[in-house]
Formats: structure tokens, sequence, C-alpha cells
């Protein structure tokens, strides 16, 4: 009834567009894919579009979140995601303070709950945060009222990586329906393809992963009713056969001590992502990476430049779908 | 109560016929126009007045689209969240004088917004703003240049315009406040 009472002060001539699209959006957090909604992924795919008309201009900055806060908090060091998220925050004309880890009280022993309070009473209205730990935005939502959006957690998500990926592959084949997806590399320790198996199966794809058995998650291989039907195919050539999207991982280098591969050397005799293995896949497949590129160990620096690869413009698409997803997150009355 | 129309098809074409006309007199010359639609009934409604002035004069008009979601001055107070469509405005909009349509000048909030949002593309020479029905209650100091129909209205009652490129038919219509009790009803 409230909500009815606001639109009805607000010129009529914008109230059908709003009306149209009250029911999508539901969002309070982003913390993973697996609640979102193939309607509410297109609506932002659809937001994003609209932001990077903003990028395109001389001047990329709108006003629509001017006297909001966005607070962005890292555990954990990244180039891309973090300035990703300050950029499309200060286009659109919020403020911002980035605290790290390092460089914060955290060192002094401030515990997550305690700096979250401190941030909620600093007047904080999203936190975009990165943590070493699976879950640690869970348990964050249960202590302050800000909005969280989850920028990497441990193994298990990094949905804002798995959205621009989505819009970059839906620039490039028009939709996801039908589409044969291969991820390649260390699924076990993968956020990004944890995020991406769910938004790619909710827009239609079919997702196969390819990895040695050592780094595929525990309990992929067996149907299960809480994680999308992925195929996984072992060998590099046959998954690649096909497919219209591949996408690699960054294998972490200290994996190999941890004993889980014998040597980088047969990982990159087996596994790594060549020309000559990329021609099995369609002509028109795009190459995604979520950088940073271990060149020529998981990547071969020639696909990594080579006219398939879209990797630099999953990083212009990265401001773009924060953007979108701020835009969304703050127009939510509290 | 029943709906009232006040606009037919046939009105709403002759309305846009002498809109064009009013565009080309004032100006004098075609020469340095954009017209521009404001989202979403904007745009047919500009499109069809460059068809009007392609007509008239044999000139062919450019037309854009904005969006000016981001510009909006009751974000915080919405408490949900307009779609953002793609502005898409064909050539650089400084030193041209934009025409703005819209559908309906109410509050003139809309007609402020998008203003913030054309200069941010650059800076025009002038903007001019055409409307279908200007129905009153100016919050803010701004008039429109070319006006479809005066229609003045009371602040309960709701204008409904509806084009056939978005809604399947022509026609404007008052939709009168519906009764008290309904409404006690509504959103519970």
């Amino acid at each position: 009834m409230r909500e009815v009472k606001q639109k009805d002060e607000l010129a009529p001539e914008v109230r059908p567009e709003i009306l149209a699209t009250t029911p999508v959006w539901q969002h309070r957090h982003i913390l993973d894919l697996d609640d979102f909604a193939p309607a509410e992924i297109e609506l932002v795919l659809e937001t994003t579009d609209a932001m990077k008309e903003v990028l395109s201009r001389p001047i990329k900055k709108v006003p629509v979140l001017r006297g909001k806060t966005v607070i962005t908090l890292f555990y954990e060091p990244s180039t891309r995601t973090r300035s990703s998220f300050e950029l499309a925050a200060k286009n659109l004309s919020a403020d911002v303070i980035s605290l790290s880890a390092q460089a914060s009280s955290t060192v002094k022993g401030e515990s997550l709950v305690d700096t979250l309070a401190t941030l909620e009473a600093l007047g904080a209205d999203i936190v975009v945060m990165r943590h070493s730990y699976s879950g640690a935005p869970y348990i964050a939502t249960r202590h302050m009222r800000a909005s969280m959006v989850n920028a990497g957690d441990g193994w298990h998500a990094h949905p804002t990586q798995a959205l621009l990926d989505l819009y970059t592959i839906r620039e490039h084949k028009g939709g996801f329906k039908g589409l044969k997806a291969v991820i390649i590399g260390d699924i076990k320790h993968s956020r990004v393809a944890r995020s991406n198996i769910w938004g790619l199966t909710a827009m239609g794809a079919e997702v196969s992963v390819c990895c040695p058995f050592t780094l595929l998650p525990a309990g992929l291989d067996v149907v299960q009713h809480h994680f999308p039907k992925v195929h996984i195919e072992p060998e590099i050539e046959s998954a690649l056969c096909g497919a219209d999207v591949v996408m690699t991982l960054r294998l972490q280098l200290e994996r190999q001590q941890s004993g889980l591969l014998p040597s980088i050397r047969e990982y990159v005799k087996l596994y790594q992502l060549t020309e000559a293995r990329l021609a099995k896949a369609k002509a028109d497949a795009i190459v995604l990476h979520p950088g940073p590129v271990n060149e020529d160990i998981e990547i071969s620096l020639a696909v990594a430049q080579g006219p398939q690869s879209v990797i630099n413009e999953q990083i212009t698409n990265g401001v773009a779908v924060r953007m979108a997803l701020l835009y969304l997150l703050a127009g939510g009355s509290r | 109560m029943a709906n009232k129309i006040i606009m037919t098809a046939e009105d709403i074409r002759r309305t846009l016929a002498r809109i064009a006309h009013e565009i080309i007199e004032f100006n004098k010359s075609t020469e340095r126009l954009i017209l521009v639609g404001m989202r979403t009934r904007g745009v047919p409604l500009a499109m069809r007045l460059a068809a009007n002035i392609e007509h008239f004069e044999g000139v062919k008009m450019p037309v854009g689209a904005l969006d000016f979601s981001l510009y909006r001055d009751d974000f915080n107070s919405l408490g949900l969240q307009p779609i953002v469509k793609s502005t898409d405005i064909p050539i650089g909009v400084s030193d041209r004088v934009i025409v703005l349509v819209d559908d309906v000048l109410y509050t003139g909030r809309s007609a402020r917004a998008a203003m913030d949002a054309l200069i941010d593309l650059g800076r025009p020479q002038a903007i001019q703003l055409a409307v279908l029905i200007d129905r009153g209650h100016r919050e803010l100091p701004i008039r429109a240049d070319y006006v479809g129909k005066n229609m003045p209205s009371a602040r309960d009652e709701k204008m409904q315009v509806q084009l056939k490129e978005v809604d399947g038919v022509d026609e404007v219509a008052i939709i009168p406040t519906p009764p008290v009790k309904e409404e006690s009803h509504e959103g519970s």
C-alpha cells in the first residue's frame, strides 16, 4: 500500500514504465547467482546496455547515486574487480571509500563483524566485499542494513564476474539458449566457475567442465538436486568439440605445491588452451578468461591475444555491469 | 465511472500535423533541428513528428531517444527501480536545436531531468519542448513550446496516453479516481 501511494505522487507520465518493472528485481544483496531468476539476469543485462551507453559518452558520469556511499572492503588483493567497482560507483556519482585488510584495523585484530558495524556507522549504503572465506558475505548481511555485494568469497561465488561474462557472451552470441559453453581449468578452487555454472544454466546454455580429476569439485559428477547439471569432460579436445563459448580459468600456481598436480608442465601439456585445440570449437567461438592470465600456462599467449579472445571486452563490460548492479541495489527503499 | 476519451486517433493525427507545422514555422528552418523523444511514449511521437516534417518539407529529420531515469530527482523515494534503457541520439547535440518530445507535461520534473540528461551530452544551442497533453499542476518553472491539447485535470485523475507503437491503439483518456473503498483494498 505504501508503495502504491508513493507511485501516485510521481509524475504520471513515467508511471506506466515503473509499474512494468516492479515484480522483477527483488534483491537487496548480490551474493551469488543461485537465487537469480532468468528474468532478473535479463534485467541486469538490459540495464547494463544503458550503462554501456553512458560509458561511451565524453563525460562518463550520471547523477543517479548522488549522496550514496559505496565502501569496498577487500580482504584479498585485486586489481580489476576493485577498480571496476570503484569506477562504476564514481560514474554514478556515489561517494567511494576503499578499505583493504592490510591497511585497516584488521591488522590490529578487529573482527569482520566489528568492521562492518563501523562501516554501517559511517553511513555505508552499499558494501562491496571480497573475502577469502566462503560464505563471509552471507554472515555479513546478518550484521548490517547496508546492501552487500559479494566481490568473491573463497571458492564459493563471484556473481559480478559471472554477470559480466554473461553480458559479454550475449553481446557476441545474441542469447544463451542452446549455447555450448566449456569451462576449462581449476574448477575446484574457482568461484568464477561456480557462479558461471549457475548463470549459464539458468539462461539455458549447456555447460561442460574440463579439468584433471584432482581439480574437480567433489560431487560434481553425481546428479544433484541443489546444483545445476554440468557435463564432465576430462579430455580437452572432446570438451572443445563444437563449443560456442570457451572459458579458461586462472591456474593458481600455488596449487602445485599442494600435490593436486604432478607438475605445471604436465598441466600445460594436457589442458592449455592452444590455437590447435581451439580449432576444435566452432569457428566463431569466443574465449573468456577472468584474469589475471598466467601467460602460456592455462592459455597460450597467441589465443589470449588472438581474434577470438574477448578478455579485454570482459574488463570494459565489468564496469558497465557493476554500474547496473549498484543502480538496481540503490533504488530499493530500506 | 467510465474513462473519458479526450483524444481519438484522428485527433492525435491532426494535432501532430499541427505541431510539426509549428516547429517548422517557429524555427524558420529545419536545418539544425533534432527531435528527441523522451522514453517511452515520447519516442514514437518524435518519429511521427519527423515523418510529418519530412512530408511537408521534404527533409529527413534526425530522431533520438532519451532515457532520463538516471537524472530523476525522486530516485531515493521511489522504492523501486525504473528500468533504464539506452539513450540513443544519432548525432552530437552541440550547437543543435533540440526539440524534446513527450506525451504528457505535468509537474515538469521529467522535463527537468531530460534537460539535465541532454546537457550532459553536449551544449545544445537551444532546447524546446513539445507535448501532446499539458495537464497543468507544474512544480517547476517549465513550459512547453508546442502543446497538442491543454487539458486541466485534477491531481488524482490519471491521464492515459496510448500509442499504436507501444499500446496497439491511439487514444488519450482521463481515468477518474477510483472510489475510496476499492483503493483501501489495493496493495494490501
